[in-house]
């Protein structure tokens, strides 16, 4: 590398870097604060729900007009649950998670100097912040922001007569969504041509860290289904903005009856769905990726069936682009097609199944080295199945004709994809907290962040299942309409009581966070005895990653606690970093 | 202003929490990985935190008993979709109980210890096999299950003298017509609406004239929609203007009102609104809800089917709502005949 000894100015090494770990870093802050405004919000709308018209100074502080007198009106209401949602998905557990962990990790894990092209990898993180900063500045249009659900169903997107919110505030959501895929695919594109070409010496496909496995293939399944939004954000612009029909028909609104003909908003559905699915997958796998490193390092074992890990995240991936019907069962979709969508839909559980079976047996005569990652990889695993379980539930189009968007539905995707992978986030953050800053984060402040967060967790979804079942709608402002709904009144202030114990919890994580990386202990080369590449890279970052030579690949990376034919640990320590070459008489997986 | 006031106020509280560290002498350890008190500490609070799951559970199944929809589905289709549905959930809390007992347990009992070793294993075919095959097998059962039951619900091809019925949705009102005599309905699309004729049906039609509107009761200025007991009824649906779908949990039916098309839904009401009223599930619930709503000085309610909206729809969409009333078919046809055509009141 020519360029080791090139003078950064501040602007090239801070701003506009073209370095991998500072891109990671990049994506890990501008997702934080996207998380602090989308869990704020949440908290918000918990106390509408379970102090419905009692008046909140936090309210009035925060929401403007929309919240005069310290209680929000149902479009706020609206506006936030939506704003919420596009936020936590997109911003925070699309590219603040796969963003920040692909970009540190493929080319420390994969023995690579960087990512393929620096200057793409650049492109996509100040286009991911520039439609971060289009969907904050759309919080404050006077009509309001996007207000129809995150999954922005047209016609009551598409036209603003239908909700204020379907106005310029529409109109800024779908140009940030757009601005966001194209970052999105740019990373996607980088990432999988970086494993497929920049790996070390010795890096077979089969020695890659479970990590890399699940970006590589969470890659590949944003590149195929993302596209698929854009254009259904552009067609949808075209029915807003230029009087076109794919999307829209027969429509009688505020006294008139508009032009539209031929259209339908079920092929936006179709088209939405067709990424909405996989995005719970391109979510899902980097945290679960993440979490496979961890509870291998930590349980100082190998991960059980690396070969089957592998198989089912492909397999994960393949059945996630043939399922996204089943959001679909009862929106006048022929009952037909629902049937085969419940059959493709209830086989994706084989695959989890026998992760979740996998990752038990990881834990299974371990020697569990509690360190705040692996609580939060071990919570991870409980509220994945938690979560996962019910989803036998809601694909089942018989079943789900009664549960379709009610609380049920809430609950059981916030368990899965939510709180899993936020876990999964977290996990990473400690872990390769190290790698990112050269410092250590304070454990004991982890471990408090944990257990606040994994209480609270279950206490916000757990009991929300039973709303659902009880029949009360999601996207509700209020349930003192219906008589039939006055006794759920006492389980939503328990479940806002844990929902503000949790986003407290969150601000213990952020000053662990913030100040570690001033003040944090120095970090050790390889704090947790790791066996991956990137810890064989010095503490203190350079371009290039390693000086010298790129350390050569000479086995799987899951070597920990292996004994020789006496019983004895291999070299008298319980792991054996990737780059040290197979001993003589030793066994190789 | 006020919103920076407690934004300081966030940024107030993480100092004092790393202040409250620093004090404590935390920042200081040496040892990087977690210790062994450490593991003992954190091993056993997973046992804790195991626990406060399944008491959570506990008491949300049992505390929940009294508030969820009555157990007696109020159509034929829902006796199906209960069963499936009981053991579904049956099967779920089973698998759910064991899984989480093994990740917590283990996480206790193989917490690291100075001298423990962890077991090199890597591989069991063996095992692997059997935990692909046994969820297969399960799922197999699951699937071919669920279809048969998702048929039974949606096809109502087979349904014998049905009584058809539009319900038309529009931002947030529900409308509803009920075929006439002919049992069948006039054609209708939005750009026929015009003055009285808000569903906007084609008068020039030959199935329109007899199709009834359904007027408010002149009693409680409230649309009430009858449905005979024991007869199937197919539902068309219609929406005005945005989605909206019809929602009816104590028949376990719903399906969205799309814009452009009509969509379906059919059941067979098979539970009166009396005798619902009459059943101890839905007279403990509505006991537990006046004596609720009577401590908060609002009047009391009885229990009556509901149809709601759930699909988001704009401001009001958390009451958009129409009340249903199930009884005996002859009572049905009384109340059938009191209703004026459209060819008597457009």
């Amino acid at each position: 590398m020519s360029d080791h000894h090139h003078k950064e100015t501040f602007v090239t090494k801070y701003i506009f870097s073209q370095d991998h770990k500072m891109i990671a870093k990049q994506y890990l802050i501008t997702g934080m604060i996207m998380g602090i405004i989308g869990i704020f919000m949440s908290m918000l709308f918990r106390l509408q729900l379970a102090y419905p018209g009692e008046s909140f100074g936090i309210i009035e502080a925060f929401l403007g007009e929309g919240g005069e007198g310290g209680v929000m009106t149902p479009d706020m209401y609206l506006a936030l649950v939506t704003i919420h949602g596009t936020i936590m998905v997109f911003f925070v557990l699309t590219a603040g998670l796969s963003g920040t962990f692909s970009n540190l990790l493929i080319p420390l894990q994969i023995g690579a100097r960087d990512m393929a092209s620096g200057f793409l990898n650049m492109l996509s993180y100040w286009m991911f912040f520039l439609s971060s900063v289009i969907m904050v500045l759309s919080l404050f249009v006077t009509t309001g922001p996007a207000s129809a659900g995150w999954t922005i169903y047209p016609p009551l997107s598409a036209l603003p007569q239908a909700m204020p919110g379907s106005g310029v505030g529409m109109t800024l959501w779908l140009v940030s969504m757009a601005v966001f895929i194209a970052s999105s695919l740019l990373g996607s594109l980088n990432y999988i041509v970086t494993v497929l070409n920049l790996r070390t010496k010795g890096m077979k496909m089969t020695r890659l860290p479970l990590t890399i496995w699940a970006f590589f293939i969470t890659a590949i399944i944003g590149v195929i289904s993302f596209p698929v939004l854009l254009s259904a954000a552009l067609l949808l612009i075209f029915d807003r903005s230029f009087g076109t029909s794919f999307y829209l028909s027969d429509i009688f609104i505020a006294g008139e009856v508009l032009h539209y003909k031929g259209g339908s908003p079920i092929l936006f559905e179709h088209l939405f769905w067709f990424l909405g699915h996989p995005e719970v997958y391109i979510i899902l796998l980097p945290a679960l990726g993440l979490t496979s490193e961890v509870i291998a390092t930590n349980a100082r074992k190998p991960i059980f069936g690396y070969r089957a890990m592998i198989a089912s995240i492909i397999a994960i991936a393949f059945l996630s682009t043939i399922v996204w019907g089943h959001h679909m069962f009862v929106t006048g979709m022929n009952p037909f097609l629902g049937s085969v969508f419940t059959f493709t839909t209830l086989l994706i559980a084989i695959p989890s199944a026998v992760k979740a079976f996998n990752y038990i047996t990881t834990l299974w005569r371990g020697n569990l080295q509690l360190n705040p990652a692996m609580m939060f990889s071990i919570g991870l695993v409980s509220t994945f199945i938690t979560g996962g379980l019910t989803g036998l539930i809601l694909g089942d189009s018989g079943l789900d004709i009664n549960v379709h968007d009610t609380m049920f539905v809430v609950a059981h995707f916030h368990l899965v994809m939510g709180v899993s992978a936020i876990f999964g986030m977290f996990a990473g953050v400690y872990h390769w907290f190290p790698k990112m800053y050269g410092r250590m984060m304070n454990k004991d402040l982890g471990y408090l962040h944990f257990w606040l967060t994994a209480i609270s967790a279950y206490g916000v979804f757990f009991p929300m299942h039973f709303t659902g079942l009880a029949g009360l709608p999601r996207r509700y402002y209020n349930n003192t309409a219906f008589p039939i709904f006055d006794d759920l009144l006492a389980i939503n202030v328990v479940i806002t009581i844990f929902a503000l114990i949790g986003g407290f919890a969150q601000l213990i994580f952020l000053a662990n966070f913030f100040i570690s990386i001033k003040k944090g202990p120095k970090a050790p080369q390889n704090p947790w005895k790791s066996n991956t590449l990137e810890w064989t890279a010095p503490v203190e970052h350079m371009h290039g990653n390693w000086p010298g030579e790129i350390p050569h690949v000479e086995r799987w990376p899951y070597d920990y606690s292996k004994t020789d034919a006496n019983g004895e640990l291999w070299g008298g320590q319980d792991f054996t970093p990737q780059n040290v070459p197979i001993r003589e008489g030793e066994e190789v997986f | 202003m006020k919103a920076l006031f407690y934004i300081i106020i966030g940024v107030a509280l993480m100092v004092v929490c790393w202040q409250l560290v620093k004090l404590l002498g935390l920042t200081k350890k040496e040892n990087q990985t977690a210790t062994p008190k450490e593991n003992d500490i954190n091993g056993k609070l997973m046992l804790v935190l195991m626990t406060f799951i399944y008491v959570l559970m506990v008491l949300s199944l049992w505390g929940t008993r009294e508030v969820l929809l009555p157990q007696l589905g109020a159509s034929e289709e829902a006796y199906h979709i209960d069963l499936l549905f009981k053991y579904s959930m049956a099967l779920i809390l089973v698998v759910q109980f064991i899984l989480q007992a093994l990740i917590f347990w283990f996480t206790f009992k193989y917490r690291g210890t100075e001298g423990r070793k962890a077991y090199f294993f890597a591989d069991s075919h063996k095992l692997e096999m059997w935990w692909t095959i046994t969820p297969a097998v399960v799922l197999a059962g699951m699937i071919i299950y669920g279809l048969w039951t998702w048929n039974q619900v949606m096809d109502a091809s087979d349904a014998e003298n049905p009584l058809i019925i539009e319900l038309y949705a529009k931002q947030f009102q529900w409308e509803a017509r009920y075929a006439g005599d002919d049992n069948t309905l006039g054609n209708a699309n939005v750009r026929f609406i015009e003055g009285t004729n808000t569903m906007g049906v084609d008068m020039s039609d030959k199935n329109a004239a007899d199709d009834i509107a359904l007027a408010p009761n002149p009693e409680t200025f409230l649309k009430e929609l009858h449905l005979p007991k024991g007869r199937t009824v197919i539902f068309k649906l219609r929406s005005q203007d945005v989605l909206h779908s019809a929602y009816m949990p104590h028949f376990r039916a719903q399906m969205n009102c799309v814009p452009g098309m009509v969509t379906q839904i059919k059941y067979t009401p098979s539970v009166t609104t009396e005798e619902m009223r009459a059943y101890p599930d839905t007279k403990t619930k509505f006991e537990n809800i006046n004596a609720l709503r009577k401590s908060q000085g609002k009047e009391e309610v009885e229990f009556d089917y509901l149809l709601l909206c759930n699909k988001i729809c704009g401001a009001s969409h958390y009451n958009m709502q129409l009340k249903i009333i199930v009884e005996e078919e002859a009572d049905f046809n009384k109340w059938l005949k009191t209703q004026k055509t459209l060819a008597e009141s457009l």
